[in-house]
């Protein structure tokens, strides 16, 4: 059946990990905005939840680097990272293996992607599972796509990759949920950490609100660089659940800046109505 | 000059327990595994988180290597703004790309 759900939201470790030192109302409207994503989440029922990603050097390093990766455990592992660091408790995070196997199948046919049986998820999918599925009771299918060490994968590669996740998804008798992590521009873990360039944030917001395939792929990783920093390579994973759900537009939930989480913090629902 | 090998080393640092364990029990023998030279060794060792920022290690992995040595956010912050100051900019990798001829 369609799609049950499709979101975005941010993902960077200081949201959990110091927290305590974040305007306390912005925080509070964030963390109310991830919480309200979640419930209607829970609402649509999903079988199991695609979460679309861009972990860092965790599981995926230089010697070997998917474009795309998909898991395909019976459980995942999370975080990877110290739990006292993200504020997030270690845990194992149930998967479906079956039903993975059967996307990458299928996924086979148009895309080169790699799989993983075993993955241990990072702050990219454990902060936004601490906030969607806080009892960790929804199985989890991972999905990687390279923002992290360039050569990257064209903008209109991942949007033509959600859109044959979503047509797959479709296709099955399961019901799915999809959420995307990433950026929008944010200049993580360097010394402009905190730097966030507020107007390119909402001009690429207001392109994935109306879905605008051809606006959301114009972007060049040497633009994105310059204005949006290496955590704007990001955008690969929002831009992937455009594609799964295109023709549909989204409703923004909440956004603002909040420079000690080092990302414009983003949550977003898309309006299905596939 | 092997930035590929210093970011390696970090990788499995943060992910690999007996990696970890090798770090703390015999660091002589576990850089012996990793094509580094001398001042990439050195920063490592002491560790000079803000030199290894200069050398090009992408953040990613860097600020885990410096929260295991015990630096807060603001301590890793200062550590890399520091460091800019004094050697100069990013040499090599990706931070280091923006006045060079585009590595996209
Ligand atoms: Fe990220």
């Amino acid at each position: 059946m369609p799609l049950v759900f499709a979101g975005v939201v941010s993902h960077g470790p200081g949201i959990t990990g110091r927290y305590e030192r974040a305007d306390k109302e912005l925080r509070e409207a964030l963390y109310e905005n991830f919480y309200r994503l979640g419930a209607e989440l829970k609402e649509a029922r999903p079988d199991v939840l695609i979460v679309v990603a861009a972990e860092h050097f965790a599981n995926f390093f230089m010697d070997n680097m998917p474009a795309y990766a998909m898991g395909m455990a019976e459980y995942y592992e999370g975080p990877i990272e110290d739990e006292q660091w993200l504020g997030i408790k270690r845990r194992k995070i149930p998967g479906n293996a079956q039903l993975s196997g059967l996307i990458v199948e299928k996924l086979l046919q148009r895309f080169d992607l790699a799989y993983s049986q075993e993955w241990q998820f990072d702050h990219g999918i454990m902060v936004p599972l601490n906030f969607l599925t806080p009892d960790y009771d929804v199985p989890i299918i991972p999905v990687n796509i390279n923002c992290q060490g360039p050569p990257l994968t064209p903008l209109a590669r991942a949007y033509d990759f959600g859109r044959e996740l979503g047509r797959i998804c479709a296709a099955l008798p399961e019901r799915i949920a999809i959420v995307g992590t990433g950026g929008i521009s944010h200049w993580p873990a360097t010394p402009d950490s905190g730097k966030i360039n507020e107007s390119w944030d909402r001009e690429f917001l207001e392109h994935w609100l109306s879905n605008d395939r051809a606006a959301l792929t114009a972007y060049s990783d040497e633009e994105t660089y310059l204005a949006a920093g290496q955590g704007g390579f990001e955008i690969r994973t929002f831009i992937a659940v455009s594609g799964a759900t295109e023709g549909c537009t989204g409703e923004l939930y909440f956004y603002a800046p909040i420079p000690i989480f080092a990302v414009g913090c983003t949550v977003a629902r898309v309006k299905l109505t596939l | 000059m092997s930035l590929y090998y210093v970011q390696k080393l970090l990788y499995q640092l943060n992910r690999d327990p007996h990696t970890r364990s090798r770090y703390e029990t015999d660091i002589d023998s576990l850089l012996t595994d990793y094509d580094l030279d001398e001042e990439e060794s050195a920063a490592i060792r002491r560790p000079d988180i803000g030199l290894l920022y200069v050398m090009g290690v992408n953040g990613q992995l860097l600020m885990h290597y410096a929260a295991l040595h015990g630096f807060e956010w603001d301590e890793y912050i200062g550590a890399m703004r520091a460091a800019l100051k004094e050697h100069g900019s990013v040499r090599a990798g990706l931070y280091g790309s923006v006045d060079s001829e585009s590595k996209f």
